[in-house]
């Protein structure tokens, strides 16, 4: 399913908002969601998951093509971590 | 931030009803749930994909009791992030991808 698709099916179940309004307001929360894990905050939605972001430290790395030794800088990757409800239902 | 902030950001943003606007809130996350319950995967672009991956059971050990256990097969969730969210993560306060604007 893509984001186009889940727009659709959620334009299919709800009827006072039009299929436009419906695409705005998915690309908001996921587009909210980025810049709230952006800022360095969490998001927890509840019975969906968490996510979270890790800070990986920088290492000494290796250029696999030329074997050149690179230093690979720190930097932040998100994480996620799947509720309860979900962990759940999907393992019926 | 909680379901309650995105539907606040919501509200700030394109001015939907909160009250209106969480159902559809609600209804995305349902749908994501449903979706990966069949199996399927969610490609969210500009975010990224959510799918459903099968374990094999394997030994383990008990961390409280030291205690070796058998991890039955199960279905676990995971997420795989987009390089645009990995991209805005790593470049504070930016705003990688434009506001969605209502219509007029």
């Amino acid at each position: 399913m893509t984001k186009s698709e889940l727009i659709e099916s959620i334009a299919a179940k709800i009827t006072n908002f039009s299929r436009k309004d419906i695409e705005i307001i998915v690309d908001t929360v996921f587009l909210s969601m980025g810049e709230s894990l952006s800022e360095g905050d969490k998001v927890e939605i509840r019975g969906f998951g968490s996510f979270k972001i890790k800070r990986r430290e920088g290492r000494q790395g290796r250029n696999p093509k030329s074997g050149e030794s690179i230093f690979i800088d720190s930097k932040k990757v998100p994480f996620f971590k799947a509720g309860k409800e979900i962990r759940e239902r999907i393992n019926k | 931030m909680t379901k309650a902030d995105i539907v606040e950001k919501l509200y700030e943003k394109v001015g939907f009803s909160k009250k209106d606007v969480s159902h559809v809130v609600e209804e995305i996350f349902e749908c994501i749930k449903t979706t990966l319950e069949t199996g399927d995967k969610v490609k969210i672009s500009g975010f990224g994909n959510f799918s459903v991956r099968q374990k094999r059971a394997r030994r383990g050990r008990n961390p409280q009791t030291g205690g070796e256990i058998t991890i039955e097969k199960r279905r676990v969730m995971t997420f795989k992030p987009s390089q645009l969210l990995k991209k805005a993560i790593n470049t504070p306060q930016s705003k990688a991808v434009p506001t969605p604007q209502p219509k007029a």
